[in-house]
């Protein structure tokens, strides 16, 4: 079997393709709808310096060429220069937001995950039981208060009143400052998990195999092992492309709290009309995307032994 | 002192009772069959007693098993005896094994939980384990998973997991129920001779009398929640004094169809009828194309009806569905009076599809839950016969309900409010009422009590007797194929292996697949019930 993995993983790269292809030549058009463009600044440069810089960046080609040009460079692996943060590539912009954005979703992620996990858990051993309705009761605040409240809520009480933690800052990744952040982002995942681990426990507990593990008078503690493997199945497709979104960033999280990551590159570059920041940042996200979807596969197939064989 | 007594058994939900006061007794190395039809109660009293009720069940009476109440024994304590003084089979194979774990791994599990063996030591007797209940080649198929495994071995995982601990009691809920009659066969003598062999007591759930005779020294018989007699299998046998036991006795499907009359035409006839399947593949590999079905030539003739038999696999229903050409893979000819269905599109054939109807096996799975009964019974004249109103079609509905003798009145009701035997005659009355000229019934009989068999069978002969429906029946059941069908094909891995007429082939088959299909099928002699 593990001889099949190597041809399965090259096919489905291939299979990604025309997804990318697709993604970029669907931002592409977007983008360039948006009125205004990169250099349109409040006070209007002078129309000779206008055109110089329209020539430097290409954009004085029609948009076809400039199309086919973009499409030449990604083969290549070059996103293109920023429009807006000059002598800078696309590349080093993203290669510096990404280890900050990276360093808050992996954190997010495991934290929302054991959370998540441990909660869910819990919560189908006291099925119908106060504790289970507490965490359902967490679960939907969780869910339901966005990051733009929970943020500042929590900016008040740990910054401003207790002064346990900094409000905002990297700070080259400073454990302190990544607290707050993190936080927010695993919240609404730790909940979204805690559901979906609680729901899935409790029917595969109801299914014959768990039954015929209870007829051979099997203690709890075997039975919750086989039936955590069988639920993490539903956890394991959803943590794909939740996994992805982490990763690459979030726009709320990093505002808020000033955070130099991806998803700030993502508005500053839409802001400023920065075509190629805009575009390089889908293109790192389709490419997260369609990389934790493979992930999620193989795992299915380690955990589903119907999934590995015909 | 009984190895198992049962004493004023109670099972109840919200909806009612489903156990009432059952009392048994089962002594050491004797067989108790508990036999009745679904929901008489039998599962019930089986999982009361192994403590596995859903928790909305409320159990009252009580269970001593060798001195020990097992009613509301807490659950260390019941686990020190359920896996390892009883074990328990289930009915389905498939689902009551863990789909994600080795069968080895999962044999072992009552071992170490029990006898505190280490891993190589449980697996090393899972290993002599497989062996005794005699799966092949049992060192290689400890690694394997249960999809890996056919029915019949994974029945015999389940049986050697149960006996794994050398318990005293095996309880088997229907052991043998999903399984192809001569797989049924080989897992019930298995049974017997582990039952000799270790000297187990046996509690033998089962909803069929015929396997009870070989299997049992004692009968009780259920029925809706009642047991209605108990006795020596003999005395039940030669004299059944419940009513409800003189039922199930002679509710095997008896009679025989009226011949053929001479000169019928045919009807729908095919030529190397052939279906085969593209591979299907896992993840990371493509399997080979499977040839379904090969090169089947049939003739049905206006009132004759063809059995098909074989077991799960042997093609019988690819054929059935290429007959009426609901299966894309199809190739060959296949004829409808005389017009050549393989050349016409799926416009073509629309205008002809009311002539040849199918009618499938699960009546839970192929009623539209939405509609009302009798929309479903209608629904085809929208297409068919578009020019009837509403209310023309909804007389016809109930003239199709009366015709399989439901109560047009209950037409209006959902079909999850039926049972399965009407749930049948719903499926059957969708079918005759476009007028067909040929129906496909694959397995409509399989999911019902043997009681509900019966009436459909004579329903069957009836509707045939009366239109001159051509039937290509599909079956594995022998007894029923003899009570329905003028000549019978067996089927074997996509190919025929013999035809006949009926009669002759069960009486004197001539292949020795067939010989092993009519010798486990275990039919009454001619003429007796």
């Amino acid at each position: 079997m593990t001889d099949a993995v190597i041809p399965f993983v090259l096919r489905r790269l291939v299979q990604a393709v025309p997804t990318l292809f697709l993604v970029v030549t669907l931002s592409f058009v977007l983008v360039r709808l948006a009125p205004g463009g990169p250099f349109d600044l409040e006070r209007p440069l002078a129309p000779s310096a206008m055109e110089n810089l329209r020539r430097v960046y290409g954009l004085d080609q029609p948009l076809p060429v400039q199309y086919a040009r973009y499409l030449g460079a990604l083969l290549t692996g070059d996103l293109g220069p920023s429009f807006s943060v000059r002598d800078l590539s696309v590349a080093e912009l993203l290669g510096r937001g990404l280890p900050v954005s990276m360093t808050l979703g992996a954190l997010a992620l495991l934290a929302a995950l054991v959370l998540g996990a441990g909660l869910g858990g819990l919560a189908a051993a006291a099925k119908g039981r106060p504790l289970d309705h507490a965490v359902t009761a967490l679960r939907t605040v969780a869910l339901t208060v966005p990051g733009f409240v929970v943020a500042p809520l929590l900016q008040i009480a740990f910054g401003l009143s207790l002064r346990w933690l900094p409000v905002g800052g990297w700070e080259g990744g400073a454990p302190a400052h990544l607290v707050l952040p993190v936080v927010t982002l695993a919240l609404p995942q730790a909940a979204a998990i805690a559901q979906l681990t609680r729901n899935a426990l409790l029917e595969v507990l109801a299914t014959q195999p768990m039954r015929t593990l209870r007829a051979l008078g099997l203690p709890r503690r075997v039975i919750a092992l086989h039936a955590l493997r069988g639920a993490a199945l539903p956890v394991i497709s959803y943590l794909g492309p939740t996994a992805a979104g982490l990763l690459t960033g979030s726009v709320v999280v990093e505002t808020i709290f000033g955070l130099p990551g991806i998803g700030r590159a993502f508005v500053d570059g839409a802001l400023n009309r920065d075509y190629t920041l805009v575009m390089g940042t889908v293109v790192l996200v389709a490419v997260f995307v369609v990389a934790f979807n493979l992930l999620v596969d193989l795992a299915y197939a380690l955990v589903d032994p119907r999934v590995r064989h015909a | 002192m009984a190895l198992l007594s049962v004493r004023g058994l109670s099972v109840a939900y919200a909806g009612g009772t489903a156990l009432d006061s059952l009392d048994l007794a089962l002594h050491r190395g004797e067989t108790l069959a508990l036999v009745g039809e679904s929901g008489s109660g039998k599962s019930q009293a089986a999982l009361a007693v192994m403590g596995l009720l859903p928790e909305a069940a409320r159990v009252s009476g009580s269970v001593r098993f060798d001195g020990t109440e097992l009613i509301g024994l807490p659950r260390p304590a019941l686990d020190r005896i359920r896996g390892a003084r009883i074990g328990m089979v289930f009915q389905e194979p498939m689902s009551a094994l863990d789909p994600l774990f080795p069968v080895g791994r999962q044999i072992a599990l009552p071992l170490q939980a029990h006898r505190g063996l280490t891993r190589a030591q449980a697996r090393a007797r899972a290993l002599d384990l497989l062996t005794l209940v005699g799966i092949r080649d049992a060192e290689r198929r400890l690694s394997a998973y249960p999809h890996e495994l056919s029915g019949g071995e994974r029945q015999r995982v389940m049986i050697a997991m149960a006996l794994a601990c050398e318990p005293d009691l095996l309880i088997a809920d229907e052991p043998t129920t999903a399984l192809d009659v001569t797989v049924q066969a080989q897992i019930l003598a298995l049974l017997a001779d582990l039952k000799a062999r270790l000297g187990l007591a046996l509690l033998f759930i089962t909803h069929d009398l015929r396997l009870v005779r070989r299997m049992a020294e004692r009968v009780a018989v259920l029925r809706a929640g009642r047991l209605v007699e108990t006795g020596p299998t003999e005395r039940i046998f030669a004299r059944p004094q419940s009513p409800e036991a003189r039922d199930l006795l002679a509710a095997e499907p008896r009679g025989r169809k009226a011949p053929v009359p001479a000169g019928a035409p045919v009807v729908m006839a095919a030529r190397g009828l052939s279906v085969s399947y593209p591979g299907r593949g896992g993840l990371f590999t493509r399997a080979a194309p499977r040839r379904a079905l090969q090169g089947i030539d049939l003739a049905l003739r206006a009132g004759q009806t063809l059995g098909v038999v074989g077991e799960s696999g042997s093609g019988k229903s690819s054929l059935g569905r290429a007959l009426v050409r609901l299966e894309p893979a199809a190739t060959g000819l296949v004829r409808f009076e005389d017009r050549d269905l393989t050349r016409l599109d799926r416009a073509g054939l629309r205008p002809l599809r009311r002539f040849f109807q199918p009618v499938f096996q699960d009546p839970y799975g192929s009623l539209s839950p939405r509609l009302s009964a009798g929309e479903i019974v209608a629904e085809g004249l929208r297409v068919h016969a578009p020019g009837l109103s509403a209310r023309e079609r909804d007389a016809r509905a109930a003239e199709a309900f009366a015709q399989v003798r439901l109560d047009p009145e209950t037409r209006h009701r959902q079909p999850h409010a039926f049972s399965g035997g009407q749930r049948q005659r719903i499926a059957i009355a969708r079918a005759i009422i476009l007028r067909p000229k040929v129906v496909v019934l694959d397995e409509p009989t399989s999911a019902l009590d043997r009681t509900v068999q019966r009436d459909i069978v004579a329903l069957l002969r009836d509707l045939q007797a009366r239109h001159g429906l051509a039937y290509l029946f599909i079956s594995h059941d022998l007894a029923v194929v003899r009570a329905l069908a003028d000549t019978v094909l067996v089927l074997r891995d996509g190919r025929e292996v013999e035809r006949g007429e009926t009669a002759a082939v069960l009486a004197r088959p001539r292949e020795a697949y067939t010989r092993a299909l009519v010798a486990a099928a275990d039919l009454a002699p001619e003429g007796q019930s």
